[in-house]
């Protein structure tokens, strides 16, 4: 007897501290990174770091203007081509599709989340790169572009960020209540006045956390984008020129950063950013999230 | 008339463009496999899975392999994923009402979901930092760390999804046998989990073994099998790095070999949790 419970309060004491890691884990993070990028801010002010333009490791010259011009540029772009897309995908797999294509697509979808982003990037490498580069930015009248550019990240970053979009769309619009919709059809709406009028409504909150959920993954993809953006931290002057985004700029200085302590505290401090932005936009995504899940009880 | 004819256009238009979306979904997904597929098949040999590789490999002048990328991947992974198993399991079990209040267990909810939307990219930085901090170098360890800290939140919260699913009911005839808290979430509550522990251990592993940025900062790279938890040691995803970034197209064309054999051990990994999820299902109390 004595011994079971002392197994249950050891058991207990030892899940305890284990999640209070993990509650900490979170601050611990913010901490170990704004202690890393104090000396680069020291070094040199905010404002300096976040307005100039001028990013030169080796003559100790950190501005990510350039850099956050990038960021936006790209996120952005992949979330227009992704947005409507996924969500016409996972109307059609709800609403439309006939119960076999509904159970092969599912699985496709999956898969295509559990891909690594290396092996995107690669994909990029191969197909996107040339297919820019002969076709997409001549035809827009950029003749020198060399493939690796702002619109080639973005691209695969829409690739990327399709599956988490589509799964948690389906998952908001199936906890729709079926009334809801048999009300709309039977006063004789047509099938998509019925999608456009009752389930967007319905699941806007559920669909506007997918998409800043997606928006995270995109904004935070790392080594996809380094594969292909061409790496340059001048302000771009075209979409199809090379540029550079926060994560992608880690990836590419990766090998320097255990010689130059500067540019490793710059490092340190652009994660920051990327934490504190993803964080910003993750919690009112989960928080939109959570209000859409009480409402319908998904 | 009119006005029905435009709405019945409205609808076939949209009927149009959802095809076209879900036809871009799924041709992205086929074309992503065709083409590493076609690349990576052509440039495999069996030679480069049964050796280490070495300078001369990168160089392209014949010789070596990426046996010990495949073996330092598993290193790395399969530690990451069997701890971050264990931590993932205590946490998902203290969230249920018997140990935690509802209020906490929500508040550690969210710090999960707000984990697993950072990027893994930040996971390497921020070991990397640790790294430097205790003056150590790049190593097996801190990747395994790295790793870790990138599946916690993945199979936390997809045992944590399952445990809800469990009846009261049955927690109670526990009880009401007289098993202590602990015993009840070891042995009752975690048979009914099952599901969700193949699937969330199984989510993690193909998510450690694929993620490159997060291994960037952290393990460095080497060409042989690593010794000791010290060793720095080659991996799969950054050595399709290295290899793409040499000029030789024929090096480059390697990195579609490994990206092939990584693009293999994924699917594999998907399509056993499916397999496995079904199974356990069965042994699961509605």
């Amino acid at each position: 007897m004595e011994k079971r419970k002392l197994r249950d309060l050891i058991g207990t004491k030892l899940m305890l501290v284990i999640t209070i890691f993990i509650a900490f884990l979170f601050f611990l993070i913010l901490f170990t990174l704004l202690t890393g990028s104090f000396f680069i801010i020291e070094d040199q002010s905010i404002t300096e770091l976040l307005f100039s333009s001028n990013w030169r490791p080796r003559s100790g010259e950190f501005g990510l203007l350039g850099v956050i011009i990038g960021t936006i540029i790209v996120t952005s772009i992949a979330m227009i081509i992704a947005v409507p897309i996924s969500l016409l995908t996972s109307v059609y797999i709800v609403e439309y599709a006939p119960k076999k294509v509904r159970q092969v697509i599912r699985p496709f979808i999956d898969v295509l989340a559990g891909v690594p982003s290396v092996v995107y990037g690669l994909c990029a490498f191969i197909v996107f790169v040339p297919l820019i580069r002969d076709f997409v930015a001549p035809f827009f009248g950029e003749f020198n572009s060399s493939g690796f550019s702002l619109f080639t990240a973005s691209l695969i970053l829409s690739i990327m960020v399709f599956p988490i979009i589509i799964s948690l769309c389906i998952e908001s619009f199936n906890a729709i209540p079926i009334e809801l919709k048999e009300a709309s059809l039977s006063v004789g709406a047509t099938k998509w006045e019925t999608v456009k009028k009752v389930i967007f409504r319905a699941s806007g909150p559920g669909v506007l956390s997918a998409i800043l959920l997606g928006f995270g993954r995109a904004f935070g993809e790392t080594i996809a984008v380094s594969m292909v953006i061409g790496n340059q931290e001048k302000i771009p002057s075209s979409l199809f020129n090379q540029g550079q985004t926060l994560a992608s700029i880690i990836a590419q200085n990766y090998v320097d950063v255990m010689s130059l302590p500067r540019l490793q505290s710059a490092l340190i401090f652009v994660a920051l950013i990327l934490f504190i932005v993803v964080l910003i936009f993750n919690m009112l995504g989960f928080l939109i999230l959570r209000k859409a899940r009480a409402r319908w009880n998904y | 008339m009119e006005l029905l004819n435009r709405r019945l256009l409205e609808e076939k238009i949209f009927a149009i463009l959802m095809i076209c979306s879900i036809l871009i979904v799924v041709g992205s997904l086929i074309l992503i496999f065709t083409v590493i597929v076609f690349n990576g098949a052509s440039s495999i040999s069996l030679e480069m899975l049964t050796q280490t590789s070495s300078p001369r490999f990168y160089l392209g002048k014949g010789g070596g392999g990426i046996l010990n990328a495949i073996i330092g991947s598993l290193l790395l992974a399969l530690p990451a994923t069997a701890v971050a198993f264990l931590i993932g399991i205590s946490i998902a079990l203290f969230l249920q009402r018997d140990f935690t209040h509802p209020t906490i267990s929500n508040f550690i909810r969210l710090c999960l979901d707000i984990l697993w939307g950072v990027p893994s990219i930040v996971y390497g930085i921020f070991c990397m930092t640790i790294m430097i901090g205790i003056g150590m170098s790049t190593s097996l360890l801190f990747g395994i760390i790295a790793l870790t800290l990138l599946e916690i939140p993945i199979i936390t919260r997809s045992i944590d999804e399952s445990i809800k699913m469990t009846p009261l009911g049955l927690k109670e005839s526990a009880y009401s046998l007289g098993s202590t808290k602990f015993e009840t979430a070891i042995k009752v509550v975690r048979r009914q989990a099952l599901p969700g522990i193949v699937a969330g251990v199984l989510l993690g592993l193909g998510r450690g073994i694929g993620d490159a940025a997060s291994i960037l900062l952290t393990v460095g790279d080497s060409n042989f099998i690593p010794d000791s938890l010290y060793d720095s040691t080659a991996a799969l995803p950054t050595m399709i790095l290295n290899l793409l970034s040499m000029p030789d197209p024929n090096v480059q064309s390697k990195a579609y070999a490994v990206a092939f054999i990584l693009l293999i051990i994924v699917l594999i990994i998907s399509i056993a949790s499916r397999s496995l999820i079904k199974k356990s299902t069965k042994y699961v109390i509605k």
